[in-house]
């Protein structure tokens, strides 16, 4: 049996001497190796003339190297039944894909070309864009996206590295070509930007000289750290509607800027959005929207302490005819948490959550390695598993009446609602 | 050793066939499967039905999935305002679904809290509440789930879709069903419909994790022993007749994007041609595996696809994605496309058709069978990776066959040979097995709006739950489980 919660991941790391971090975990689950292989080279680093550009790079990367074909790379990732999935938030784009532990060293053979030595071929570059300009006219048909970045926008700016389009604008991606592709790799790719997890059925010291051999010979610049100016709390409330009247449903999106996620308040934070918003079926919120008021499907809140101050956001999507009294009932949860604080219960209950959680947070490689790269990303340490109970547990109730009262501040809430909503009464 | 000692006779034991799994039945019909894993210190308890939408009468669609809902509200012996926590102060998760075969309700958490779980379980089979106010209240949170469904024009189209296809067996009507349903159905008709289905004898119980399976019975026999067992109405449901011609629609509403849609005719899980049109659909758009609580979480592997070279990567199509789910009765097998902007349906139309036609004709090659026999391996072995999938598959397969048929899974998928695809090619994609479906996106604000809630979806639809620390992750996951093989 595995005790993970009392003797702790123990992940091997080390770094290479081109800077790449390696870290490595045996699991007996599956005789599955997941890897999983971060960048700092989100959409943050998109030229302020070419917002969408690292998404675009997202879905062009793996579709030729100077040395593989498209077609060379599809065949020998299927062959294995491998899935290699490259996704890209605001400060990392990851290549996650699971593969059988004997072909490990072939996929990361592929995994390694793909991200040193990437082609951007021509006619790949047009086929995909064709398939982002699809996929921006799906988000801009999409309540809840519409909700969600317009919110963002309004919180940051829509120039802001956290509050551009991710995808960017059907403007934006024309201006992005191959050249581009070619740019934001060489500025933004080398082995100093990566960090290689890879958790499964294989002997750390296996996986940590299949990651040598792919990548120690990478030589390029280390890319310099992002550049981001944190915003100011709004004073004052805002509302914005965005009319789809196609729609059946309204999405709202209600939110603030919060912490960071290296203040030391985070846990008070990160217990105060559990119980407003996420505890058994959305806290204090699913208790009042959903259960008694049975307005929304789903109602929660979500806490992106990050970087610089991320977003805290409420979320819930309602019959357009419920949205006037769902954003009421939102403003009287948070100001009622603001006033009131937590009860001594709800103290307790979430903070036996949390960590009563963790072994299931733990439980499968895709978890465990998600949970390191996140270690990794924010410095958190390698013991971070086995230290996180008693982080929580520090926690007063003061500290988090303290949180809710310094952010849940209706008078200052932005709120975004998409939908069939034409009315703006709120 | 109460259980054992206590005259309920154990009637049933495992075979060979899966020696890991042990089985009892108890007297009361209640079917337990119990396999013990040492990987991490968790539990996970599952309870099946055999009941769902395919069960429901004209005027009372959508009643199984309410009712799921309305067995998270309280029961004789867990208040009302003691059902929030139950689960969480042991960390763990709870979440049910409905579908067309099946309802299903889980809970995973620290292996402390199995006592906990078993007797939520029992619980819910014998004790829930129905409070008339509950009832109320949900079904405009259900009315909710619906309309949200309808805000993807794919989900529409694949609701529309379904109900073309068949015209007589009850898989025609989405599992959250008709929007008058929903508004007309009483608590007494959530009330009956419990009281008929919910009994130990129409159930199966699975538990997976670290446990002993001994101390698993016994508990089980305290908490479940009790349940007076009841006859289950039989159900007669109209088989679907033959189809003998295509059949069309076309969704006309406002939209940016254009939405194609085939739906074939599918074996069930018991016809011989299952696997081979699973080998099929590997070839075609790439290898799901079979759990549906697993496989729409990871997209196929599917560069290599025949569907997505001729489709997505000549630029005709954003995206392509196969279905095929085991099911008691013949279901559909569906090929969905995005259309990329400026692509005509027509044309994506003629496109799919040829590439159809040409499997039709000439089958599959060795490497390509060898290729989607290694995937769908691979698969199986990245599905079972966590204790819940282990015991999903168990009881999933249960309501549509028999749990055994997960032990033979692997050797199924070995045994295909290409003539087998390509006979099941020739013979199910034929065109008058098929239902074509359009979305043709009218301009935004040329007044096609949409009347809200009609249906959603012909996916399962779940209760709902939110996951735990805030990752780096964005944007955020979809907070309600989306149709099978919807990956974008």
């Amino acid at each position: 049996m595995t005790t993970a919660t009392h003797r702790g991941l123990s992940p091997v790391r080390t770094v290479l001497d081109n800077g790449a971090v390696i870290v490595a975990k045996q699991s007996q689950a599956t005789p599955a190796v997941t890897i999983n292989a971060a960048f700092a080279a989100g959409t943050l680093f998109d030229p302020s003339h070419q917002s969408g550009l690292a998404h675009f790079v997202s879905r062009t990367i793996d579709r030729g190297t100077l040395t593989r074909s498209a077609d060379a790379i599809a065949e020998g990732l299927d062959r294995r039944g491998v899935s290699l999935s490259v996704s890209v938030n605001r400060h990392v784009m990851s290549l996650v894909c699971t593969c059988l532990v004997e072909d490990l060293e072939g996929t990361l053979d592929i995994v390694a070309d793909i991200v040193m030595r990437p082609a951007f071929p021509e006619d790949e570059v047009k086929t995909r864009h064709g398939e982002i300009v699809t996929l921006i006219r799906q988000d801009e048909d999409n309540p809840a996206v519409a909700a969600t970045e317009g919110l963002l926008a309004d919180l940051y700016g829509a120039s802001h590295g956290y509050g551009r389009r991710p995808r960017g604008t059907l403007h934006s991606v024309e201006a992005i070509d191959r050249a581009a592709l070619q740019r934001f790799h060489a500025a933004r790719f080398g082995p100093a930007a990566l960090s290689l997890v890879m958790v499964g059925d294989m002997e750390p010291a296996r996986a940590i000289e299949a990651a040598r051999v792919a990548f120690a010979p990478w030589r390029a610049p280390a890319p310099p750290p992002a550049q981001l100016e944190s915003v100011s709390r709004a004073s004052g409330r805002r509302v914005r509607v965005i009319p789809m009247m196609n729609k059946a449903q309204a999405d709202i999106a209600y939110g603030f800027t919060s912490i960071r996620r290296s203040d030391p308040d985070y846990y008070a934070y990160w217990l105060m959005n559990n119980i407003l918003g996420q505890y058994s079926i959305g806290g204090r919120l699913g208790d009042r929207i959903r259960e008694r008021q049975g307005m929304a499907y789903y109602v929660f809140s979500s806490l992106d302490a990050n970087v610089i101050p991320g977003p805290m956001t409420i979320r819930a999507g309602v019959n357009p005819g419920n949205v006037d009294r769902a954003v009421d009932s939102i403003d009287e949860e948070l100001a009622r948490l603001a006033a009131d604080g937590p009860t001594d219960a709800e103290m307790v209950e979430s903070r036996q959550y949390l960590i009563g959680s963790m072994p299931r947070t733990l439980e499968t490689n895709v978890g465990i390695a998600t949970f390191l790269q996140t270690e990794e990303f924010f410095g958190l340490g390698l013991d971070y598993d086995v230290r996180v109970s008693d982080l929580l547990m520090a926690v007063t109730r003061d500290e988090v009446h303290k949180a809710a009262r310094q952010t849940l501040v209706p008078a200052n809430a932005t709120v975004v609602i998409a939908g069939p909503y034409a009315g703006s009464t709120v | 050793m109460e259980f054992y000692n206590g005259g309920m006779a154990t009637l049933e034991h495992a075979t060979a066939a899966a020696p890991r799994v042990h089985e009892e039945v108890l007297d009361n019909g209640l079917r337990v499967l119990v396999q013990e894993m040492h990987t991490a210190p968790l539990a996970t308890v599952w309870c099946w039905y055999r009941v769902g939408s395919k069960d429901e009468m004209t005027g009372q669609t959508g009643v199984s999935h309410w009712v799921e809902h309305m067995n998270f509200k309280g029961t004789t012996n867990i208040p009302r305002d003691k059902v929030k926590g139950i689960i969480e102060q042991f960390g763990g998760y709870w979440n049910g679904y409905t579908w067309i075969d099946q309802t299903t309700y889980t809970e995973t958490a620290t292996r402390d809290a199995l006592d906990r779980m078993l007797f939520i379980e029992s619980e819910r089979m014998a004790s829930c509440l129905y409070d008339p106010v509950d009832c109320e209240s949900e079904r405009t949170v259900i009315i909710s789930e619906l309309q949200g469904g309808e805000n993807d024009p794919d989900t529409l189209l694949d609701q529309e879709l379904t109900a073309v296809a068949f015209k007589a067996h009850p898989y025609r009507h989405p599992t959250i069903g008709w929007l008058s349903d929903l508004q007309a159905m009483t608590r007494d008709d959530l009330y009956s419909y419990y009281r008929r289905f919910y009994v130990p004898n129409n159930a199966t119980l699975v538990v997976v994790g670290d446990i002993e399976t001994k101390e698993v019975m016994r508990g089980v026999a305290r908490h479940f022993g009790g349940i007076t067992p009841a006859e289950v109405p039989r159900r007669q449901r109209t088989k679907e007749p033959e189809q003998f011609g295509e059949r069309r629609l076309t969704l006309s509403r406002e939209g940016t994007t254009a939405y194609l849609k085939l739906g074939y005719h599918a074996p069930s899980i018991a016809d011989p041609d299952f696997f081979p049109m699973l080998v099929l659909d590997a070839v075609l758009t790439g290898a799901k595996g079979v759990n549906l609580w697993a496989s729409f979480r990871t997209p196929p592997p599917q560069r290599s696809a025949r569907l997505y070279r001729a489709l997505v990567n000549t630029g005709l199509a954003s995206a392509v994605t196969g279905g095929l789910v085991p099911t008691a009765e013949p279901f559909l097998y569906t090929i969905s496309l995005t259309a990329t902007a400026g692509t005509p349906l027509p044309r994506l139309e003629e496109a799919v058709l040829v590439e159809l036609e040409r499997v039709r004709a000439n089958g599959i090659s060795t490497a390509e069978l060898e290729k989607a026999v290694h995937q769908l391996r691979a698969r199986l072995v990245f599905e079972n990776d966590s204790i819940s999938n282990i015991a999903h598959q168990l009881g999933y397969f249960e309501t549509v066959a028999s749990w055994r048929g997960v032990a033979s899974l692997q050797t199924r998928i070995e045994s295909v040979t290409a003539d087998q695809v390509g006979a099941v090619a020739s013979e199910r994609l034929r065109s008058i097995n098929r239902t074509i479906g359009w979305f043709e996106p009218l301009p935004i604000g040329s007044g096609a709006a949409m009347p809200v809630g009609e249906g959603a979806g012909a996916g399962p639809v779940s209760t709902g739950h939110r996951g735990t620390e805030s990752m780096m992750n964005y944007p955020p996951s979809c907070f309600h489980m989306k149709s099978p093989g919807k990956h974008r």
